[in-house]
């Protein structure tokens, strides 16, 4: 890569944005910079759509507001957006093949929050179709790549899912930040698997107006960001009430910004007894260990906490998610929008556009979904899964009353895997990936992820921090403590280059 | 609980997704995978409990009922794989 490129997108987004502030570059040269770093990486996967014209576009738009002095906070910063985010007259398609065609027209309510902060649009982020893995290896445009390897291989890994299309473009420097979605970790879990700083705020905060719906009791936005500062000033543009999305809170955005660095003397970080999985590899547990060490050298206590219906969450999750997904995924119809492939009367045109364009994946949990929607099984398991919820939630509120402030856990049972390691016969396998990520979407919680170490091969490690309902700034601070601590964590052999 | 390959079928069709003969072996034991893992969850003892409706406490709000948007058929149709004359078009549904 050209010196002079790598110059610009090196820098992290807060470092960017002060650079753009004090003139010493401008959105333009920032947003050309990121062009070519794409156009570089192409090995990668992780853009399924670039929009230079329109990048550019709105780059001059900025460097036109700073010498007029209404620049916004993210005014010039180049993002990407994950291909979830419905984004006016440009291609939206979840990465399915159903919406291969799709241009929505209508923007959604976290990316026109983006944009009305001066942020620029790169393009659109590869992830797992419709959002449903943690590999983004079922993504109709193929697999992402992590841009790290272990040390000494040139096997492909996979960036982790679904977001991680998001996740590898932060961690290549081929985007300054991004928003992702998650519903059962897609932005904790790439994170944690490619050395990057991810935040699923409390349920609620981020409006779901605009943004494909996969399990809606469930999906949160948020960002993938290269530091935790980065990762809270974007959070602090994309978070806010939308009259237009009803589970929306209409609560003021804190600034974010203002909580990094903040002291976490004496705040109570609980370690759950119950996350200690069988099986879980003895570098997860030391970083762990370590994570406790840095929290407690900052000032905080470190208190052991039982969390009992952890082992139930997993269970209970693809019970919820994919009721919820099959009804979602019910307007999918070769009707409105997307593909149609024709039939001889109007049931078959369906059933034939649904099994052409949903891909494997999808259409699995589509099944899963209407069979425990199904007459005759709906209180066995969905009503079941419900009330499951509802004791997991009640694990949280207990050791919160007990004066917890927040909880210390591992994001990932493991560092990356291989692409195709984990897409064998068994579908639940490649489930397992989400044991320590769901608990906070079924109980509506914050949590963080925060690069901490890297394994014995070289692979980034991360921890997750969860956070009580709307407490995403006592996260922010925890989240520094760890990032001051370990460090920032940077892929040194850009091999794709 | 397990399915068999009748089930498969029925769900297929009210999940309106065509499978063909061969899909249908090999969903039948994804699917049971999945069933069998989620099983887990009958040890758990919910009597009493109330099933989960939001996550976070909120009334629901709102709004006075007169039309706030719309009037842009065009733009609703642009995406559409058929219209005519202002409407979605689908093959026939009544003789």
């Amino acid at each position: 890569m050209s010196h002079a490129r790598h110059e610009l997108t090196r820098l992290t987004l807060t470092a960017a944005h002060e650079g753009l502030s004090e003139g010493h570059f401008t959105a333009t040269e920032l947003t050309q910079a990121y062009l070519g770093a794409i156009e570089a990486a192409g090995d990668l996967n992780a853009y399924v759509l670039a929009t230079p014209e329109k990048a550019l576009e709105m780059a001059k738009a900025s460097d036109a507001r700073y010498a007029a002095g209404t620049a916004g906070p993210l005014e010039g910063i180049p993002l990407g957006i994950k291909d979830m985010f419905a984004t006016e007259g440009v291609r939206t398609t979840a990465c399915s093949n159903i919406l291969k065609n799709f241009v929505p027209p209508y923007e959604s309510t976290v990316t026109s929050r983006l944009w009305k902060d001066g942020a620029v649009l790169l393009g659109k982020l590869n992830q797992d179709e419709f959002a449903m893995g943690s590999s983004t290896e079922s993504s109709a445009f193929g697999a992402a790549v992590n841009p790290w390897r272990r040390s000494g291989s040139s096997q492909p890994l996979v960036p982790g899912g679904s977001s991680g299309g998001s996740a590898a473009a932060v961690a290549a420097q081929i985007c300054a930040g991004a928003a992702g979605t998650d519903t059962g970790g897609s932005i904790r879990q790439p994170a944690a698997f490619t050395g990057t700083v991810g935040i699923k705020p409390t349920y609620g905060r981020c409006s779901r107006w605009g943004v494909v719906a996969y399990a809606s009791s469930l999906d949160q936005a948020g960002p993938i960001a290269r530091s935790v500062n980065d990762a809270a000033l974007l959070l602090r543009s994309m978070a806010g009430h939308d009259p237009k999305d009803s589970t929306s809170v209409d609560m003021p955005v804190p600034d974010y910004e203002a909580a990094v660095g903040a002291s976490v003397k004496g705040k109570r970080i609980g370690i759950p007894r119950e996350y200690r999985v069988d099986g879980m590899s003895p570098e997860i547990v030391a970083l762990w260990d370590k994570g406790a060490d840095m929290l407690r050298a900052a000032g905080a206590e470190i208190v052991d906490i039982s969390l009992p219906h952890t082992k139930y969450a997993l269970p209970a999750y693809y019970i919820v998610a994919l009721a919820e997904a099959s009804s979602n995924l019910a307007r999918y119809d070769g009707v409105r929008y997307g593909e149609r492939v024709a039939g001889r009367d109007i049931v078959e045109m369906y059933e034939k556009t649904r099994a052409s364009g949903f891909g494997s994946e999808v259409r699995r949990r589509i099944m899963v979904g209407t069979y425990v929607l199904s007459a005759g099984y709906y209180d066995a398991y969905y009503l079941k899964a419900q009330k499951v919820r509802t004791l997991i939630k009640r694990d949280f509120e207990t050791v919160f009353a007990q004066g917890v402030d927040a909880v210390l856990a591992p994001a990932t049972p493991s560092p990356a895997f291989g692409i195709g390691e984990k897409s064998g016969a068994d579908p639940v396998e490649m489930y397992l990936q989400d044991v320590f990520t769901v608990t906070l979407n079924m109980a509506g919680l914050p949590g963080i992820a925060v690069p901490a170490g890297l394994s014995s091969e070289g692979l980034p490690l991360g921890l997750q921090l969860i956070g009580r309902p709307f407490g995403e700034e006592g996260l922010f601070s925890l989240g520094q403590v760890i990032e001051e601590a370990a460090g920032r964590f940077e892929v040194t052999d850009r091999w794709w280059e | 609980m397990s399915v068999d390959q009748a089930t498969v079928r029925r769900v297929a069709h009210l999940a309106r997704i065509a499978v063909t003969e061969d899909e249908v072996a090999h969903l039948q034991g994804e699917l049971n995978a999945i069933l069998a893992f989620v099983e887990q969850l009958g040890e758990v003892d919910t009597d009493g409990v109330e099933p989960m409706t939001s996550v976070i406490p909120m009334t629901l709000p709102l709004r006075a009922d007169v039309v706030s948007d719309g009037d842009y058929a065009e733009r609703v149709l642009a995406n559409a794989p058929a219209s005519e004359d202002g409407f979605f078009a689908v093959p026939k549904v009544v003789e």
